[in-house]
């Protein structure tokens, strides 16, 4: 409350509260009616002709709770923030409350964490607690992209199978997460519709879909020219930009001959946020873990131990 | 039986009304009243800048679509709203916000840190249809939303803001040039893009602040 633009409201709050509290105080104490023994007291306005009003005292127990709040109200404010920029006997506030409860959270929960940040990566894996962790941090941090499977969607690759775009290496699963990544494969309208059709089927050929075979083969020239650089020469992709590999059964965006000219002609683009600095290292270590183990290749070596 | 005190003023109606509302503005004169004269509350904590023309397009579409029914801007200072969301909103962040929409009910999660939690591609999937990314999710399709946005009132809408909202040193969140430029940047935009881009931009100012 200390951030008041001048003296003046802090003064405006006390004096309004106070002056408040003594008109209750004081429209109590003028309302301490008795009841007047002998006969109806009543209230003197007359209302159509003949319609009047008792003019009993107030009943003894709302006004004993009218007290309770006004000496409520002050004892609160005593202890509690609320007049003016005084503090309150107690000094709480709520920033100091959500620091409190986050160091006691930070004591409880912290070795736990730390001690899963020191053992490698594939150690984590197997670790059944540690998995239970991972897969609480994935359904709140992970799942809205990748699927509470773990399984993607369209254009958010599968996390469980042993098809990684950047590399499915601990360390590898690591940096994604804390960096993100962007995916950035550049539209190739320039080529024309006819010559995108030959390297979508030359695309498709290589992992064995059906293709036109004299389009398939003008399009590797295609694909040699314009797609290699990236997908490389055999099309196995290139882990360390993102290029997919594009000669297995594993599409990020689908493999119908449609999808395949579609992401030829218009590009694709798409970004994994970075996690560093909202999740931590120690968060990050857990994630990178449970993301490890799902995938095909980690599944078993957990399930021997 | 006249002399009782309360007589006075049930038998005179105006000052019965004058009185009450006397009695029932004293709680907005000291709570809401200071408000206005606190820094706080008033001025943008670092970071927060008055809306792009194509983000303020965005925001009334997000207005328009009763986003706030079910999603808040508020994340509260409790640990399991940092842990989820990020750090707790705080006043500063909300000096552009008119009308705010820290909202008070949420079916979905909260959003005031969603900026840059998810790809724009993302966002283009889930607005559409949410089931194509959250198959769990009971958020309606807004499917209409890629079609032009109506940004012929851009430069009242400017203007108004400069009129409701407090000025930072002494200027008002938008100057001339920004109004006369305004257009440019949001001719032909979707308003999926428009709302997207006021999404993306959502609590960044915090964002890395734990």
């Amino acid at each position: 409350m200390s951030d008041f633009v001048n003296g003046f409201w802090n003064m405006y709050v006390m004096v309004l509260v106070a002056l408040s509290l003594v008109y209750c105080l004081f429209v109590l104490m003028s309302n301490r009616t008795e009841k007047k023994v002998g006969g109806v007291q009543l209230h003197g306005n007359v209302w159509d002709e003949n319609i009047q009003e008792w003019n009993n005292p107030l009943p003894g127990w709302w006004m004993g709770l009218f007290w309770l709040t006004v000496l409520f109200g002050i004892a609160y404010l005593a202890m509690y923030p609320g007049f003016g920029s005084f503090k309150g006997a107690f000094g709480w506030t709520s920033l100091g409350q959500y620091e409190d409860e986050m160091k006691k959270a930070a004591e409880k929960y912290d070795p736990i964490f730390n001690k899963f940040l020191t053992q490698d990566i594939k150690v984590v894996a197997a670790d059944p607690e540690a998995k239970a962790m991972g897969e609480r941090l994935f359904q709140t941090y992970c799942s809205q992209c990748h699927g509470s499977d773990a399984k993607g969607a369209k254009g958010f690759p599968n996390l469980t199978d042993s098809d990684w775009l950047y590399g499915g290496e601990p360390e590898q699963i690591e940096t994604t997460i804390k960096g993100g990544r962007q995916g950035m494969m550049p539209p190739f309208a320039h080529l024309g519709a006819d010559t995108i059709k030959d390297a979508a089927n030359y695309v498709r050929s290589l992992s064995g879909m059906a293709a036109d075979s004299t389009r398939a083969q003008r399009g590797k020239e295609v694909f040699m020219a314009n797609c290699s650089p990236c997908h490389g020469q055999d099309a196995k992709g290139n882990t360390a930009i993102g290029a997919p590999n594009l000669s297995d059964s594993t599409w990020l965006y689908g493999s119908s001959e449609g999808t395949v000219t579609e992401t030829i002609t218009m590009g694709r683009q798409n970004r994994m946020p970075a996690f560093q600095e909202f999740l931590g290292d120690a968060k990050i270590h857990l994630l990178a873990a449970y993301i490890y183990g799902k995938s095909a290749g980690a599944a078993p070596k957990a399930e021997t131990k | 039986m006249s002399g009782s005190k309360h007589e006075i003023i049930e038998s005179n109606l105006p000052l019965m009304i004058i009185l009450t509302i006397l009695a029932v503005s004293v709680g907005g004169l000291v709570e809401i009243v200071p408000l206005f004269f606190q820094h706080s509350t008033t001025k943008p904590i670092e970071g927060v800048k008055p809306y792009e023309p194509l983000r303020l397009v965005g925001r009334d579409i997000y207005v328009r679509e009763g986003c706030y029914n079910c999603h808040s801007q508020m994340i509260r200072p409790f640990r399991a709203e940092t842990e989820r969301y990020g750090h707790y909103s705080v006043a500063g962040e909300s000096v552009y916000d008119h009308p705010f929409q820290w909202g008070s009910k949420r079916t979905g999660p909260d959003l005031a840190r969603v900026g840059g939690r998810y790809s724009d591609q993302w966002h283009r999937i889930h607005l559409l249809n949410p089931r194509d990314v959250v198959p769990e999710s009971n958020m309606p399709a807004y499917s209409w939303l890629d079609r032009p946005a109506k940004v012929d009132d851009i430069e009242k809408k400017m203007a108004a803001l400069n009129a409701v909202t407090f000025k930072v040193d002494g200027k008002p969140p938008y100057s001339e040039d920004d109004i006369k430029n305004a257009r440019a940047q949001v001719e032909g935009k979707t308003e999926l893009e428009a709302v997207i881009a006021y999404l993306q931009g959502l609590g960044t100012a915090l964002k890395n602040v734990r």
